[in-house]
């Protein structure tokens, strides 16, 4: 007699699960579509049809056929440009189904160094998308965009008293646009000493952008040395500044998640050669309520309003990197500008003669900055208010180093003591396992985590950032750990094809960056028939 | 604080597990003496609510431009965005991702980034497009540093047209590349001075069409005499929505093609974030600024995308590197792609009639008011018009009551002698009876 399938509905529905352990086999069959389950495979919007169809519904052009075109010039466009159009329905599934292959904040801790993937409140993107913020054009009559002006002037003051410096420049639309700015402001500074220089100092810690931004700028590059305890080697800095040093950049608290202890000094000795203090901001979440930039003696400072300030990442931007500046590169601020005037707040636009301007190093960009991130980073400055944002700071120093001490016995971190608001930890803990950091990250991946920034910054061997931020329950944190420290035993238990062939669970296995390089296809083409 | 997960008790717990006695003692690397010990001086948190209240007061203080007749252009233009589009962009995967460093998972942003690189390829006519800029106005900056890597040489030509903000911004970053740029007096009509002041130590020549004043030009007659002269053509277009009525820049011999996208997809925003397109032929794709996304296979052989040719990009390259360039504009992007995927070449041609048929009815209007001169030869939905008095204080008059008249010259250019010109755009949004309404206001003012 077979064994009972158990009790059976009329429909021919078992009522309960049966044979589930016969199912359970590991060598899972591939679906016969390329779906799995949720996840479905999806075209490009080019393989999909729609070439002569649309989803906007839009009135019939007066004279349809024969629309009149006599005011063209003859520049009228003959051929098919090549766009397919999909219907409502169509799009959303579409892009939802994207959606569906990527990581985010909102799904599991993001921890990439450097970043500050923090929770983005929904509530911000509800203020910008109010129409007195998102619909007004940035040449309207100054009369009535007095509230716009007014944000910018009220972001401003949060930001110049969160630094303790004298102005801000709010247009630079990134962090490495904040950088241009800030050397900008710096070269003009000594051009109009007639002292032009020509060397700018970074460690060699540095982010990459630090050492492109000084040579956009015509700046040769010389690198400082860094001592054994992850912090600039004063005595480099010391033997290397000279007559023709402009500036030094220095990330504080540097990319290594330290404090730079020697700040006061290293601003001393900096001021005393006659350059000035660019300090690379990324990582002022760690300090924001607690340090004041301009307490240290930095000149100019760029903050990522997509970092500290919760604007959400988008994939890649926009951003925004403002740029707070000291009484002495104050003058030399990009144009425009909010200005105070009677009964309201004007926009100085241009230099004019006997201005308050006459030494700005000019304009960086078209209109006045990033006033959608402008909005949301003010909303959340106000939510936090001054003891929130102090809050920030100590919470997210608790996490990173809460973090540090639950994996220092199985991992190991580049530096001793306290880090700041990121652990850094290099690769000796991998030494004579076969799994390389990228196999680390790769594996992360699978246990559903965004891997942390890898092999960066480049003075640590095989160097991992982790950045939990002050967003993050101790529960998801302590997930973390356990998947963290699972791994490790893995790699040392030489369980190294868990590693080696990672991801086996995300979108799509590990991509072939090499061959996408060396033959770049980097739009699509039609078949040919 | 309602951003803020951990507990006292957890603090308590974390701090334990850490061997540190208070938070305070986690700064010990901090010098004492620039420790603050109390929170800055600025208002304590607030709830949802009151900061809504608090916001929504500053929004109600600006005059948005669906609410009233409204006329500017002048390199920002508002157009109709579907609704499908702000929602698909605030799906948590796409608005709460970073840069896509880790391919397995991030294919959703990697795949919309290269059907972006395709859609700005094909609207502007060219080989190769990038992830995007920060804006038009950068990426037109970046594209004169390029071409001047390419030719090595150390002129640009910034034709007379040119939005002077981007001339501006131009000149700002190719001064210290020891580029020299010569901004030519501004004019309704680019070509003549353009050919002019070509010669061989130019690098590239700069125009823009429509141009500031609205002005549509055949630049193929320039491209010929640039490439005659050795130097490469960038084409400006801050009007993407042109582009699906006029000939393409690249049909027209542009080397590259660089604009504005906000057109489609974004709103205004007064003026950020917007969304730069940077496209250029394949022989020069090694040398272009930017992100760029590329097509490869996983290790089973499935197809999927990465960022690549990143040997250009300053985190491998540092100061070698072709920009400073690290992010791109990546949701404004998406919603351009999602917006171009919705219209589709069909929904755009369309889209860019109604502009122009809008545009037409505007110019036939205030041709009808004396005293008001058209300056605009060719045009597609914006147009300059000579005004019996000075524009400037015109337009602040006509915003007291309720009518936004256009954006004057001499808010862009207050020296450059043209205060009685005022510019004037209209698009699909423009409806019949505002244009009524602005040449009613106009001809009571004169």
């Amino acid at each position: 007699m077979s064994a009972s399938p158990g009790p059976i509905r009329p429909a021919g529905r078992p009522e309960a699960p049966v044979g589930t352990a016969v199912h359970l086999a590991t060598d899972k069959p591939a679906s016969l579509t390329g779906a799995r389950g949720l996840l479905q495979d999806e075209r490009l919007i080019f393989e999909l049809g729609g070439w002569d169809k649309t989803g906007v519904d839009m009135p019939e052009p007066d004279r349809g056929a024969e629309f009149d075109t006599s005011d063209l010039g003859g520049l009228v466009r003959v051929e098919p440009i090549g766009l397919p159009g999909l219907s409502e329905p169509e799009t959303v599934r579409h892009y939802v189904r994207l959606s569906q292959k990527n990581h985010a904040i909102d799904l599991a801790l993001y921890p990439l160094g450097s970043c500050t993937m923090k929770h983005n409140p929904r509530l911000n993107e509800r203020m910008a998308r109010l129409p007195g913020f998102a619909d007004i054009h940035p040449l309207q009559p100054l009369s009535t965009v007095q509230g716009a002006l007014e944000l910018m002037d009220a972001l401003s003051h949060w930001l110049v008293t969160l630094t303790g410096m004298t102005s801000v420049a709010l247009s630079p639309k990134a962090g490495a646009h904040g950088e241009l700015c800030g050397l900008l402001a710096i070269r003009a500074a000594h051009e109009a000493r007639g002292d032009a220089r020509r060397k700018v100092l970074v460690p060699t810690s540095a982010h990459g952008t630090n050492p492109a931004t000084a040579a956009q700028v015509g700046y040769a590059v010389e690198e400082i040395a860094q001592t054994p305890d992850g912090r600039v080697d004063l005595k480099d800095l010391e033997a290397k500044l000279g007559p023709e040093v402009a500036a030094i950049m220095v990330t504080n608290p540097n990319t290594c998640g330290l404090f730079e202890s020697e700040i006061v000094e290293i601003a001393r000795l900096t001021h005393a050669a006659g350059a000035y203090f660019y300090c690379d901001g990324a990582n002022f979440n760690a300090i924001v309520g607690r340090v004041r930039p301009g307490d240290l003696g930095v000149d100019a400072m760029h903050i990522n309003l997509h970092k500290t300030f919760s604007t959400p990442h988008g994939g890649g931007g926009p951003g925004a990197g403002p740029v707070v500046l000291s009484a002495a590169l104050a003058p030399f601020a990009p144009l425009p500008w909010v200005v105070h005037t009677e009964g309201g707040y004007g926009l100085r636009e241009h230099e004019e003669r006997g201005a308050d301007c006459p030494q700005s190093f000019g304009r960086m960009c078209a209109f006045h900055g990033q006033m959608g991130m402008f909005v949301r980073a003010y909303a959340y400055m106000l939510s936090h208010g001054s003891d929130g944002l102090r809050q920030v700071s100590s919470d997210a120093v608790l996490n990173a180093n809460y973090l540090k001490a639950r994996l220092q016995d199985v991992m190991t971190p580049a530096f001793e003591g306290y880090c700041m608001h990121e652990a850094l930890f290099d690769d000796r803990w991998l030494a004579d396992t076969g799994v390389s950091t990228l196999d680390v990250a790769k594996a992360m991946i699978d246990e559903g985590f965004h891997p942390m920034t890898m092999y960066f910054p480049l003075v640590v061997h095989g160097a991992m950032l982790v950045e939990p931020t002050e967003t993050e329950s101790k529960a998801e944190l302590d997930r973390f750990v356990e998947a963290m420290r699972a791994l490790a035993s893995a790699a040392r238990a030489g369980d190294t094809e868990r590693f080696k062939g990672a991801p086996f669970h995300a979108p799509l296995r590990r991509l072939d960056e090499t061959a996408a390089a060396r033959k770049p296809k980097l739009k699509w083409t039609a078949a040919r028939s | 604080m309602r951003y803020l997960p951990l507990t006292e008790a957890d603090r308590t717990d974390m701090l334990a597990a850490i061997g540190a006695p208070s938070i305070d003692a986690l700064f010990d690397s901090v010098p004492r003496e620039v420790l603050l010990t109390e929170p800055v001086d600025l208002p304590p948190h607030q709830g949802e609510l009151a900061v809504e209240r608090a916001l929504s007061r500053l929004a109600g203080k600006n005059t948005s431009a669906g609410s009233v007749p409204f006329f500017c252009g002048a390199g920002a233009y508002r157009h109709h965005v579907p609704a499908t589009v702000d929602h698909l962009i605030q799906r948590s995967e796409f608005l709460t991702s970073y840069t896509p460093y880790q391919p397995e998972i991030t294919q959703g942003t990697l795949q919309a980034v290269f059907e972006f690189q395709t859609q700005v390829a094909a609207l502007t006519g060219m080989e190769v497009a990038n992830a995007s800029m920060y804006d038009g106005s950068t990426a037109a900056a970046e594209a004169v540093l390029m071409a001047a890597r390419i030719t090595r040489r150390a002129k640009a030509v910034l034709s007379p047209g040119l939005h002077p903000h981007y001339a501006d911004t131009i000149s700002t970053l190719a001064h210290h590349a020891g580029i020299r740029t010569d901004p030519l007096p501004l004019s309704v009509d680019d070509e003549a001075a353009v050919l002019t002041h070509l010669d061989s130590d130019t690098a590239c020549v700069v125009v823009q069409t429509p141009n500031l004043f609205g002005t549509a030009t055949d630049v193929s007659k320039i491209a010929e005499a640039a490439h005659a002269a050795g130097a490469l053509l960038i084409v400006v277009v801050t009007e993407a929505v042109s582009l699906g009525l006029l000939k393409s820049p690249g049909e027209m011999g542009a080397d590259m093609v660089v604009g504005e996208g906000q057109s489609i997809g974004n709103g205004l925003n007064y003026g950020g974030p917007y969304v730069g397109l940077f496209a250029t032929r394949d022989k020069y794709v090694r040398q272009m600024p930017g992100r760029v996304c590329g097509q490869t296979v996983d290790a089973a052989g499935a197809r999927g995308f990465v960022l690549t040719l990143s040997t250009r990009e300053q985190h491998i390259r540092r100061d070698k590197a072709t920009s400073n360039i690290c992010t791109n504009s990546g949701l404004c992007a998406l919603a351009f792609t999602i917006h171009m995927s919705l219209l589709g070449q069909v929904g755009l041609q369309r889209l860019a009639k109604l502009n122009h048929q809008q545009a037409r009815k505007l110019k036939a209007a205030v041709e009808g008011v004396a005293g008001v001169e058209v300056l605009t030869p060719r045009f597609f939905n914006e147009i300059a018009v000579r005004l019996p008095t000075a524009a400037g204080p015109l337009v602040d008059k006509l915003a007291t009551s309720g009518l936004i008249a256009g954006v004057p010259v001499s808010r862009l250019a207050p020296m450059a002698g043209m205060d009685d010109v005022l510019l004037l755009a209209a698009t699909e949004t423009t409806p019949d009876e505002d244009i009524a309404a602005l040449t009613a206001a106009l001809k009571e003012a004169f």
